[in-house]
């Protein structure tokens, strides 16, 4: 039964994203010219790789709003690297990205294992402590196209099977997370650490240990992204992906994660990621300020809380999630 | 932060927080180790060192008038901790203050670009700051939704909109006279804003310590199961303090705009941190159940006069953001770290 009800909520999402696909292309059939989607699947892959770190924190009863900061500096970092000694080749970037990622990652997982500190308050604290840092590194300046190296460029655009890497980097995470929340012990122990705690200790799981895990999950995907950023846009400077963290956790919401814990699918970060990528390709489309973004960004978030809230009450799930939401 | 309970409050996290139940003493430590040994009076300590290191690194701090200006620092971040240290106190949170004050903000520039006197732009601010923590307080308590989630959401949708009315523009027409609110001054140094920030602390001073509705959002905190079967109507208490918190940033609202004189959509832009930092510093449990008013009070003018201290010193803003994000952190950890250390 959960089974039908978790696949009828991506179903409900799916039908959401093609009906306003549709509606876009009444207007405007341009919209949906084959290359046209790539191009908007390609511009949502970032925030996509980030939903589904964010995912599997907020599966076990955490949030990580230092996504968006990891990325910045993480892309300061290799883009510097990447000006400094223009022979470091790419997937030596990429391995150092994803190492400095899960690092910040594994600090926040430290705090909130290690010293109980709640997740909110060590990764607000994290997200303006690695963007200062990002000042600190590059002393406020930018890194702009002409000082990486063509290849640092090239490797997100380079295209394979008529995709480009960037897209391709998008579909592999999410098979291999697939794999790992569904095939893994340690992906179990993220719904088991976030449906219920107490359960997941008897069951001898580390709590701490499995929240920590999440963070630094979280934290490598960042610092992958951070690099794909950074030389998709070939520029790198303290703002970049600034208060990008509220759309990750916007997509997450849309895609039925509850923030509660425990409850969530890799399909549903996936497309809610995708269902505000439409919407971020289809403004200037169809006219409307990219001002606008922000707010609908934050009333995606609200609808999507409200509705996964009534979803989970009408279809009457344990009492004693209630009753631990109230506690927590 | 087990110093200003009784350390059985325990963890309201949901976790299996190790130290749950601490050792119960039999009786009570003398007057005078209670009132050195508390979280208020390291804080103090605290405020006076940083005093004593500020006017020592720079001669130009001890003056009347520059410790005047200091004190815009921290008053209008600290009208709206008051009010988040009772709603942290309550065991929710809002991280979406410093997004009202731009809304409320945004719609006194459209309200002064009609025309409206100054009457009219305080009520339609408190009206705005009114409605958003109504809104938050709605989506909380009847909805019954997560106020971390909830806030998030509205942080980016009350700047959003802010964004969709003004997008790279600003108003900056303003009657001459709103000035008063953040500019003028009462008594020689003594700011209006100072003043307010007095009588905004002595207020939710008495209303946190020494009224019903106080003792209720303790409780709340401590336990909100037993208080709702003690009669405590739960969701009514903080949907006020929801209400509370949206007229405290639209009072902060008020004053900001009026010392900037002009809206832009980027106002006030990070100040969540700042405010929540300031109720942690001030000893308020984040879990809540715990914290005082007085502390508060101390935090605000520890980070004022660091704020001021980094400014006279010509630290870049940035560098003060990560600070407070090391302080966020380490006011939490250190005494966590201290504890396992004494528990052994």
């Amino acid at each position: 039964m959960i089974k039908r009800l978790l696949t009828s909520r991506e179903l409900i999402l799916a039908v959401a994203i093609l009906a306003l696909i549709a509606l876009i292309a009444l207007k405007f059939p341009a919209f949906i010219e084959t290359s046209n989607l790539l191009d908007a699947f390609n511009d949502t892959s970032p925030l996509i790789i980030l939903a589904l770190g964010q995912m599997v924190v907020i599966l076990t009863r955490c949030i990580d709003l230092s996504v968006a900061a990891n990325l910045a500096l993480t892309g300061m970092i290799v883009a510097m690297i990447n000006t400094q000694f223009p022979a470091v080749p790419v997937p030596l970037l990429i391995i150092v990205a994803i190492i400095a990622g899960s690092l910040m990652g594994a600090l926040n997982g430290l705090l909130t294992w290690k010293l109980d500190i709640p997740p909110i308050v060590v990764t607000l604290g994290t997200m303006t402590i690695f963007r200062g840092l990002v000042f600190v590194l590059s002393e406020g300046q930018w890194i702009n196209a002409h000082e990486m190296s063509a290849s640092f460029k090239a490797f997100p655009r380079n295209e394979f099977l008529n995709l480009p890497v960037l897209s391709w980097f998008a579909i592999i995470i999410a098979l291999l997370v697939i794999v790992m929340v569904s095939r893994t012990s340690l992906g179990r122990a993220f719904y088991a650490v976030g449906g219920n705690p107490n359960a997941a200790v008897y069951a001898g799981i580390d709590v701490g240990r499995t929240q920590f895990l999440a963070f630094t999950i979280s934290g490598a995907l960042a610092g992958l992204t951070g690099y794909l950023w950074v030389s998709r846009y070939a520029v790198a400077y303290v703002d970049i992906a600034g208060g990008f963290e509220l759309d990750v956790v916007a997509a997450c919401v849309i895609g039925g994660i509850s923030i509660a814990g425990g409850v969530g699918t890799v399909a549903g970060a996936f497309l809610g990621a995708i269902f505000l990528g439409v919407i971020k390709n289809a403004l200037p489309v169809i006219g409307i300020s990219p001002f606008a973004q922000l707010a609908i960004s934050g009333a995606a978030i609200i609808i999507a809380v409200a509705f996964n809230a009534s979803y989970r009450n009408t279809k009457g799930r344990l009492i004693l999630k209630h009753d631990e939401a109230v506690n927590g | 932060m087990d110093n200003t309970g009784d350390g059985i409050t325990g963890s309201a996290s949901g976790k299996e927080a190790g130290s749950t139940l601490a050792r119960i003493p039999d009786h009570l430590a003398p007057w005078w180790k209670r009132a050195l040994l508390n979280w208020e009076s390291m804080l103090l300590l605290v405020a006076a060192t940083i005093f004593m290191i500020n006017s020592f690194a720079s001669p130009y701090f001890l003056d009347p008038w520059n410790l005047s200006d200091a004190t815009f620092n921290f008053t209008e971040k600290a009208m709206i901790a008051f009010a988040m240290a009772l709603l942290i106190i309550s065991g929710e949170i809002d991280l979406s203050v410093a997004s009202i004050i731009a809304l409320v903000s945004t719609a006194m520039g459209f309200a002064a670009q009609l025309g409206v006197g100054i009457p009219g732009l305080v009520f339609v601010a408190m009206c705005v700051g009114l409605l958003c923590g109504a809104f938050n307080g709605f989506l909380v308590t009847i909805m019954g939704l997560p106020s971390i989630v909830v806030t998030i959401g509205t942080m980016s949708l009350f700047r959003g909109i802010s964004y969709i009315v003004l997008g790279d523009q600003a108003y900056t027409e303003y009657p001459a006279d709103l000035s008063y609110f953040g500019q003028g001054y009462v008594w020689w140094v003594i700011s209006f804003e100072l003043v307010l920030f007095l009588v905004t602390a002595l207020i939710f001073g008495i209303l946190l310590h020494k009224t019903r509705f106080g003792r209720t959002v303790t409780m709340i905190g401590n336990n909100p199961t037993g208080a709702l079967y003690s009669g405590i109507r739960v969701k009514r208490v903080k949907f006020i303090l929801f209400l509370l918190t949206g007229v405290m940033s639209a009072v902060a609202a008020i004053c900001l705009t009026s010392r900037l004189g002009s809206t832009r959509p980027s106002i006030a832009f990070g100040w969540e941190l700042e405010i929540v930092t300031i109720v942690v510093l001030g000893g308020v449990n984040i879990l809540g159940g715990s914290g005082t008013i007085p502390g508060v009070v101390i935090a605000a003018f520890v980070l004022g006069m660091v704020t001021f201290g980094f400014g006279l010193l010509n630290v870049p803003g940035i560098m003060m953001s990560i600070f407070v994000g090391l302080l966020l952190i380490l006011v939490i950890a250190l005494p966590r770290i201290w504890a396992r250390l004494a528990s052994g």
